[in-house]
C-alpha cells in the first residue's frame, strides 16, 4: 500500500513540475467559470423574475450548477486524455518503465499508483470546480444534497474516462496516440448515450453502456446506486485490463 | 571458487515469435566475480539481461537470484538485483536527489536507510556536484552514472549492467570500471559490452554469445588475446551454421 502512495504521490508531483497540469487546472478553472458566470447572469435577469409565486420552481442548484458541471463533464472529454496519455506510453517511449519492472513491487501496485495519481490530480480540479458553486452559499440557499451528487457524479465521471485513458496509454507507444484513441473512446460513449436517446431507434442498452446517461441521473440529484456499480465496474474493468496488457508485455516482449 | 551461487540460469530460451533470441542458455554467477557477456550485435545480450532482471518472461527455463526462483517468487528475488538498462531508466523532469530517493523508497528503504544510500551512491559515482540539477539538463556521461547510482542503490547482491560505459569520457570510464572491479568483491556483476579491452581489465569470466547461444565461457586467465577468440568464435560459427541451413 505504501509503495501505490508512493508511486501516486511522485506521479502527481511529476506533473506539476511540468506546466501541463498548471495550465490544464487554469485554462478548465477559467473556462468553467465563465460559463458560471453566464448561467448565473441568465438566471438573475431573466429566470427569477419568471418564476416568482410559482409552486415548486426550479432553483438555482438546478439550473445554474447542474448547468456548470454538465458542461464541465462534456470538456474533459478533451482533458482527461491529455492528462492520462503519458502515463504509460511515455514511460515506454523513454523506456523508463525498466526502474519500475526491475523494483520489487508487482505489476499492480505500479497501475494503482499511476491511477491513484492521477485520481489526485482530479480531486484537485472537481475540487476547484466545486468552489463556485459553493461560493452562491453565501448569498442564497443551496440545495446541499444536490450538489453533492452533483459532485459526486462529476468524480466518478472523470474517474472512468481516467481507467479507459489509462488503459489506451498502456497500449500505446506514443502518447499522442493514446490520446487520441482515449478522446475517441470517450467521444463514442458519449454518441452511445446520444443515438440511445434518439427519435426512433432509442434503445435502453446504449444507454447504459455510454457513462454520459449516468452522470445525468446524478446531476437530477437522484443517487442511484446502480449508477454507482456501473462506474465502479467500468473503472475496475480497465484497470485490470491494463494489468493484464503490462503482464503481457513481459510474456510476449 | 566455491563460494555462494547468485545467479543460475538454466535451459533459459526465449522465442520472439518464430525467431529463436536465446537458445538453450546456461549461466551462473558466483559471489565475488565479474561476468562478462560479449557477442556481436543481435546475439541475445539484451534479451538475456531482461530476462534476468525480470523484465521480460522467458519462454522456457528457470532463473534462481540469490537461490530465489525469479518466476515464482518474483518480488523476493528482485530485492536482490540491481539493473542498468542499455537506455538509463531516468526521469528526466527530476533532480538527481528526488530521483535517486524516489528510487530508493522503490526499493524499499525509508528514513536514514535511505539517507545513507543516496550518500554512498551519490559518492560512488561522482554525483555530489550535480544532486540538485534537473537530470534532463545534464550531459549523457552523468546520466548514465544516475543509472549506474539507481543501480547500486540499495546494495544489491547482484547488479547487471548492460553496456554501462557508454557516452562516459575516458576519466569517467576509469572511474566506472574501478567501481565494477570494487563492486565485484562483495556482489555479482554481469556486464555487457561491446569494448574488448574493457572486459580484460574488469572480468574475472567472459561468456561470448552467438546466435542466442554460448560459445565460449571461460576465465581469461592466460592463454589467447581476447580478441583472436572472439573473432575466432564469431565469425567461424558463420559459416557452419550458414551450410547447416
Amino acid at each position: 500500500m505504501s509503495t501505490i502512495w508512493l508511486i501516486a504521490r511522485t506521479e502527481l508531483r511529476r506533473m506539476f513540475t511540468s506546466p501541463l497540469a498548471w495550465s490544464l487546472l487554469a485554462l478548465v478553472q477559467f473556462i468553467l467559470a465563465w460559463v458560471f458566470l453566464l448561467g448565473l447572469n441568465e438566471y438573475l435577469t431573466q429566470v427569477q423574475p419568471m418564476m416568482v409565486g410559482r409552486e415548486n420552481a426550479p432553483g438555482m442548484t438546478d439550473l445554474v450548477v447542474s448547468s456548470l458541471f454538465l458542461w464541465a463533464g462534456m470538456l474533459m472529454l478533451a482533458v482527461i486524455p491529455i492528462l492520462t496519455m503519458r502515463l504509460f506510453a511515455e514511460e515506454r517511449m523513454n523506456q523508463t518503465l525498466t526502474l519500475l519492472r526491475t523494483a520489487p513491487i508487482s505489476i499492480t501496485q505500479i497501475v494503482l499508483g499511476k491511477y491513484l495519481g492521477l485520481i489526485l490530480l482530479l480531486t484537485i480540479m472537481v475540487a476547484m470546480l466545486s468552489l463556485m458553486p459553493l461560493s452562491l452559499a453565501l448569498g442564497t440557499t443551496l440545495d446541499w444534497g444536490k450538489l453533492a451528487a452533483a459532485t459526486l457524479g462529476l468524480f466518478l465521471l472523470l474517474a472512468s474516462f481516467a481507467a479507459a485513458g489509462l488503459f489506451l496509454s498502456a497500449l500505446a507507444r506514443q502518447p499522442i496516440i493514446a490520446a487520441v484513441s482515449t478522446f475517441g473512446l470517450l467521444i463514442f460513449l458519449v454518441i452511445l448515450y446520444l443515438s440511445g436517446n434518439s427519435q426512433g431507434s432509442s434503445s435502453e442498452l446504449f444507454k447504459y453502456l455510454s457513462h454520459f446517461g449516468h452522470f445525468l441521473s446524478f446531476l437530477e440529484g437522484i443517487f442511484d446506486s446502480s449508477d454507482l456499480v456501473y462506474y465502479l465496474l467500468f473503472i475496475i474493468g480497465f484497470l485490470l485490463l491494463t494489468i493484464r496488457k503490462l503482464d503481457n508485455d513481459r510474456l510476449q516482449g | 571458487m566455491n563460494q555462494e551461487i547468485l545467479v543460475a540460469a538454466e535451459g533459459l530460451c526465449r522465442y520472439y515469435s518464430d525467431h529463436c533470441a536465446v537458445d538453450n542458455l546456461e549461466l551462473s554467477v558466483h559471489k565475488g566475480e565479474v561476468l562478462g557477456l560479449l557477442g556481436p550485435n543481435g546475439a541475445g545480450k539484451s534479451t538475456t539481461m531482461q530476462m534476468l532482471t525480470g523484465n521480460l518472461a522467458p519462454s522456457s527455463g528457470r532463473i534462481r537470484i540469490n537461490s530465489i526462483d525469479l518466476l515464482d517468487e518474483p518480488l523476493q528475488a528482485k530485492r536482490s538485483l540491481g539493473y542498468l538498462p542499455e537506455q538509463p531508466p531516468v526521469y528526466r523532469d527530476m533532480t538527481v536527489t528526488e530521483y535517486l530517493v524516489y528510487c530508493a523508497k522503490l526499493q524499499g528503504l525509508r528514513g536514514d536507510a535511505c539517507q545513507k544510500a543516496l550518500e554512498r551512491a551519490l559518492a560512488r559515482c561522482g554525483l555530489q556536484e550535480v544532486r540538485r540539477r534537473l537530470i534532463g539538463h545534464l550531459s549523457k556521461g552523468f546520466r548514465q552514472r544516475v543509472g549506474i547510482a539507481q543501480a547500486i542503490l540499495h546494495n544489491p547482491a547482484v547488479i547487471i549492467l548492460d553496456e554501462p560505459t557508454v557516452g562516459l569520457d575516458p576519466v569517467q570510464i576509469r572511474e566506472i570500471r574501478q567501481l565494477i572491479r570494487d563492486l565485484g568483491q562483495e556482489h555479482g556483476v554481469i556486464l555487457s559490452t561491446h569494448i574488448l579491452p574493457e572486459v580484460q581489465t574488469i572480468c574475472d569470466r567472459v561468456q561470448i554469445l552467438n546466435r542466442g547461444k554460448t560459445v565460449f565461457n571461460d576465465s581469461l586467465e592466460g592463454g589467447d588475446s581476447l580478441e583472436n577468440i572472439f573473432f575466432e568464435l564469431v565469425y567461424q560459427a558463420d559459416p557452419a551454421a550458414e551450410a547447416s541451413l
